[in-house]
């Protein structure tokens, strides 16, 4: 398979902030990749300077073969994009817009088609000022897809939508993956990047602090495996004294942490052995957002700000 | 340059245009009310008659005929308008102090039997110090009038003899003046306050990243809005041309040579404002460089008075306006038929709105660096 997008130590500096601060990740043809991180982390900016809307510092980046600065030209007929905060002509309907923007690009589309696909058929007709959030949204969407991209780019498409907009958004991008077009998606709900992305890298301070599958980030980022019971302090001090495990209690729960197959028959027993009061044992295994939170967290405390030091 | 996407950018403008009833109200009724305006205060001005009160003390005397036809031949100069009211000598200063019209004419008695008579005798003239114009027309108009009655009594033969005829031979009144000059009004603001307002606000806004990611270019973009506000002025120009020659009765040439004024003047502005638009950083400190350029123009250029009635400093500062051709241009071409003339602005204002137009693309960016 092919790279659709390669970013080659990518470096973007405002003044004195180094917004990307040395990134390198590719992107496969025909998959999604989530660009996930809180705000200010530096997502927008790469976005851009992969759509062609912002020069780079330094490093070297790639889009189809392409340079996006220099051939942002011959790059936008093969791109969609829908920026964060996409705003349009406000008196244009969703309809006229894709009328618009077919002929711009030379191209035919089906506007009830596109609007039927982003469930924006019933505002085909409203003008945009009137839509909402998630409507504007999904205008974008359209738009994006009108001239039949290689790429689609979609920055925080679903932020600050309800849950059923954020559904339909969810969809168009599975259909898109489906029809073999390539996904760059920023997001920094967790579990969108868990739903629908193949590839995730985690961006903080302009710097990717993680990245793989979902279930390699864990993997690598995640701590061990836990059993989990609902008891008191007591009982984690009594598992400390006997077992050579860590041991954490916090709002009622107690936390084994499991390195070992055996370790969990050990911790049963010792629990058992300990006749003081419990309840509801189980596993517990760190979700991407566990993994997120703290190396966010590890970060801006500074454990690893030796690592993320310019 | 593809036209198919200049058409399609025009049919955004349009629409964007005509679903917004201030954008609209702005560039059709303002006109109209503009002209209604300025065409009923200062409508007439230019050609009535000064009113002069007239005490005529030789009256009812043998010889009053002499007095009668001086005052008719007043008359027939329609500069003045004579009044004959009846009032005495020593009361009639104090009483033209307190006329709307306070200039007035003492003829003496025995005006008439010391003309006949060839003796010297003394009209009377009061002027009013606060209008030197009206004044100046009242003593011109009777020293006429006294220099024809004294080479008559002389039996002289007249030499020099007047033919009136004005510029173009016609007379033009201020309403003639202003329908060029409130076109040019709108050629100036209409695309000057929009352009240089959607240049920052569709930058603050993102719609032109948005759009620099379609093959449209700047410059197609740029002459979609140039079309539009080419259409725009036409239509004020329509109405403004309408409203004069119907409501005011102007009597302007109206022609094809007034077109190319139509059409480079709103290239100029739209690209002016673009530029402006486009070298400021907010939407604020945009619309403070728009008025800055817009608003000495706005007055200054000849739109609601002739740049010829201006002090000298103010003309030389005229000349420098770019609107200022545009208006005198205009004003070439449907007052005085001066072709030459109007060549010559058309010329100024062309090349000024090919290198506005370059600069404006120029410095006008979809994207960020
Ligand atoms: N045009 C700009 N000029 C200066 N600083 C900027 C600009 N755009 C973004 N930044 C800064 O760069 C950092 C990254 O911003 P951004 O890429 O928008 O983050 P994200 O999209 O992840 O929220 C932030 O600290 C932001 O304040
Ligand atoms: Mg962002």
């Amino acid at each position: 398979m092919t790279d659709a997008i390669e970013v080659d130590h990518l470096v973007k500096r405002y003044g004195g902030l180094s917004a990307v601060a040395g990134i390198d990740f590719t992107v496969r043809a025909g998959t999604v990749f989530a660009f996930l991180g809180p705000n200010g982390a530096g997502k927008t900016t790469t976005t851009e300077i992969l759509e062609g809307l912002r020069n780079r510092t330094e490093g070297n980046v790639r889009v189809l073969g392409l340079d996006p600065w220099t051939e942002a030209a011959a790059l936008h007929r093969r791109i969609g994009v829908i920026p964060q905060d996409f705003r349009f002509f406000e008196k244009i309907t969703p309809r006229e817009a894709i009328e618009y923007y077919g002929s711009l690009f030379g191209t035919h589309p089906d506007p009830a088609g596109l609007l039927e696909r982003v469930q924006l058929a019933d505002k085909a007709s409203s003008r945009f000022d009137t839509l909402s959030g998630g409507q504007k949204q999904k205008t974008g969407l359209a738009l994006a897809l009108t001239n039949d991209p290689e790429v689609c780019f979609l920055d925080e498409p679903t932020t600050g939508l309800d849950p059923t907009a954020r559904r339909a958004i969810w969809a168009v991008i599975r259909s898109l993956k489906a029809e073999g077009r390539t996904v760059f998606l920023t997001t920094h709900y967790l579990e969108e990047a868990e739903l629908l992305a193949d590839q995730v890298a985690i961006i903080h301070h302009g710097r990717i602090i993680a990245a793989g599958t979902p279930t390699e980030i864990i993997a690598t980022h995640g701590r061990p495996e836990r059993l989990r019971f609902d008891a008191g302090p007591g009982l984690a001090d009594y598992l400390r004294s006997r077992l050579p495990l860590s041991v954490r209690a916090a709002d009622g729960r107690v936390e084994v942490e499991l390195h070992e197959k055996t370790d969990a028959l050990r911790a049963l027993s010792a629990v058992e052995a300990s006749g003081l009061p419990w309840q509801n044992f189980a596993t517990v295994q760190d979700t991407l957002e566990d993994v997120f939170v703290r190396l966010v967290g590890q970060m801006d405390d500074g454990t690893l700000k030796s690592e993320g030091a310019a | 340059m593809r036209p198919a996407r200049i058409v399609a950018d025009l049919k955004v403008v349009t629409r964007s245009y005509l679903r917004n009833p201030v954008a609209l109200f702005f560039s059709l009724i303002f006109p109209i009310i503009l002209i209604a305006l300025f065409g009923l205060i200062f409508s007439g001005s230019g050609t009535s008659p000064v009113t002069l009160q007239v005490v005529d003390l030789d009256h009812g005397s043998p010889e009053a005929g002499v007095s009668e036809s001086f005052l008719s031949a007043l008359n027939n100069t329609s500069a003045v308008k004579v009044v004959v009211v009846n009032q005495t000598e020593e009361n009639f200063a104090a009483w033209l102090g307190q006329n709307d019209d306070p200039v007035g004419l003492v003829i003496p008695a025995g005006f008439g039997a010391n003309y006949t008579a060839h003796r010297p005798t003394t009209v009377l003239v009061y002027t009013d110090p606060e209008d030197a114009a009206d004044s100046g027309v009242v003593l011109g108009a009777v020293q006429g009038v006294a220099n024809y009655y004294n080479l008559h009594a002389a039996n002289g033969t007249e030499i020099v003899t007047l033919s009136q005829a004005n510029v173009g031979s016609q007379v033009f009144t201020y309403i003639d003046y202003l329908i060029p000059g409130l076109i040019g009004f709108s050629i100036l603001t209409s695309p000057m306050f929009s352009m240089v307002d959607v240049a920052a606000s569709y930058r603050k806004e993102g719609i032109f990243r948005q759009l620099s990611l379609t093959p449209l270019t700047r410059a197609e973009w740029l002459t979609s809005h140039f079309v539009w506000y080419m259409a725009i002025t036409f239509v004020t120009a329509g109405i403004m041309i309408g409203a004069g020659l119907v409501l005011f009765g102007a009597r302007v040439n109206v022609t094809l040579g007034l077109v190319p004024f139509l059409i480079v003047g709103p290239l100029f502005f739209v690209s002016l404002g673009m530029l402006a638009g486009s070298v400021a950083k907010t939407p604020e400190s945009a619309a403070l460089i728009g008025n800055i350029i817009t608003f000495p123009m706005m007055f200054l250029s000849g739109t609601f008075f002739p740049v010829s009635d201006f002090p000298a400093g103010l003309q030389s500062f005229a000349h420098i306006l770019p609107l200022y051709y545009v208006i005198d241009g205009m004003n070439q071409v449907m007052l005085f038929s001066n072709t030459m003339r109007a060549l010559t602005d058309l010329l100024i204002v062309l090349v000024g709105a090919v290198v506005v137009f370059l600069l404006a693309i120029r410095f006008f960016t979809w994207r960020d660096e």
